[in-house]
């Protein structure tokens, strides 16, 4: 798949976040998504997964017949989107029978972020780094072509970000397309940045105030 | 095909949220039975009374009950992001919506209207009156249910938005509760005859599905 983004513009309660954001990704392609805090990182993320109404601007997906962006994605934000009282296995498993197209199954997907042990807990005994585990193991469970990632990396250990930019490195090497708003380095070495400038707060309307900065 | 099996997973889910620790499975049930079981307390052993008045409160006490739990069918899944994943699905969100009322009802209205008879015992209902009512009860909570949605999918982004929602709901449920009660009355006698309150009930229910449905996914849509 491809996505083309086209000027687009953020305004979250009559304020303007950012604005004439334009980029472009291809099969395999990786951007890493900069800014300060309160820049706009996760709105810019909650506009490409259908969550928040751009103010204007254009998303394109190509390649990807019918279906709509947000089918074609998976996000995996702060909020992990786990039900504290089902078992991981149980999370996976209605994950995997909501979005479709069907990967690995639970304890597969488990076994790859190495908390295989983890199946049959509730996540609630599970620990801040082994809950983001389980939403990481979303990525596996489900084919989709695009990874939306929001810090990706908040409250993993060192040997779960290697496993997860194993991930990226083997979903981009099959085709599949990363954004992740991150500060890490993680795996993304080769990955474009959008860095996203916050708008002048007093400015009535600033034109250009998003600048890209491509490296 | 695809549609129904997510809808019964989103249904199943619910289900098993509701039966495990924290689910409010059945805790309306016992809150409708804790109302049913005040009234002849406060009303005194006046058994001609308690059976004339018997179906109006069963209908109360089963408005009052529907609230329980309501006001964390959007919100808990607001709160912990499930609602992202849900928008995520390959179904619109008006299924999603319908999926997760229909799993509620299971769980409120549906047990209420089943145990309704039994209720019918603490206000002195006949065999007639406890069959009429629980059939009501089975036809008119639906409605209940889908307009209580709407209220819940407003509040789903508010903190403490329980007591707004009863308040935005409650008047909403007026209808229901009118035809509710006059067809659960018209079945002990009266010049109505018992079908024709019940149907305009089961109509009610079936415009509070329809509406409910859209304006529940419209007000979570619009609340991001």
């Amino acid at each position: 798949m491809r996505l083309t983004v086209d000027a687009l513009c953020c305004r979250r309660s009559g304020r303007k976040i950012f604005s004439g954001l334009t980029f472009a990704i291809g099969p395999g392609e990786a951007i890493t998504v900069t800014g300060r805090n309160g820049a706009g990182k996760s709105s810019l993320l909650a506009i490409l997964s259908g969550r928040l109404r751009p103010d204007s601007g254009r998303l394109t997906v190509h390649d990807m017949g019918e279906a709509a962006l947000p089918e074609c994605l998976h996000a995996v934000g702060h909020r992990d989107g786990l039900k504290s009282s089902l078992t991981a296995a149980e999370n996976l498993a209605f994950a995997q029978s909501l979005l479709g197209t069907k990967r690995l199954s639970p304890r597969a997907a488990l076994d790859r972020l190495g908390l295989a042990h983890a199946l049959d807990l509730p996540v609630a005994y599970l620990s801040a780094g082994q809950r983001r585990r389980v939403a990481l193991a979303r990525l596996l469970v489900c084919a989709r072509p695009l990874w939306l990632l929001d810090e990706p990396t908040a409250a993993l250990d060192t040997a779960s970000q290697g496993v997860l930019a194993g991930l990226m490195a083997e979903h981009r090497a099959a085709g599949g397309l990363v954004i992740a708003a991150t500060h890490q380095a993680l795996g993304l070495e080769d990955a474009r940045n959008l860095h996203i400038a916050q708008a002048a707060p007093r400015a009535p309307e600033p034109a250009d105030d998003a600048e890209e900065a491509w490296a | 095909m695809g549609v129904i099996r997510i809808l019964a997973a989103l249904v199943a889910r619910d289900l098993t949220l509701a039966s495990r620790v924290g689910g409010s499975g059945m805790l309306s049930l016992v809150f409708f039975l804790m109302i049913v079981a005040l009234v002849p307390f406060a009303l005194g052993p006046d058994l001609n009374l308690l059976s004339r008045i018997g179906p109006a409160i069963l209908w109360l006490s089963a408005v009052l009950a529907t609230l329980i739990g309501l006001d964390r069918l959007f919100q808990a899944d607001e709160e912990d992001g499930s609602l992202d994943l849900m928008t995520a699905a390959p179904v619109p969100l008006e299924l999603v919506v319908l999926a997760k009322v229909i799993a509620h009802w299971i769980t409120t209205g549906l047990p209420l209207a089943l145990a309704s008879p039994l209720f019918g015992l603490l206000v002195a209902l006949d065999g007639t009156a406890m069959a009429a009512t629980a059939l009501t009860l089975l036809v008119g909570t639906p409605a209940l249910t889908f307009v209580g949605a709407v209220g819940a999918a407003l509040t789903a982004s508010i903190r403490r938005g329980g007591l707004i929602l009863a308040v935005l709901v409650l008047p909403l449920m007026i209808p229901t509760l009118i035809f509710g009660v006059s067809a659960a009355q018209s079945a002990l006698g009266g010049t109505v005859p018992f079908a024709t309150p019940l149907m305009i009930l089961s109509g009610l229910s079936l415009i509070a599905a329809l509406v409910g449905t859209f304006a529940a996914a419209a007000a979570l849509r619009w609340s991001e």
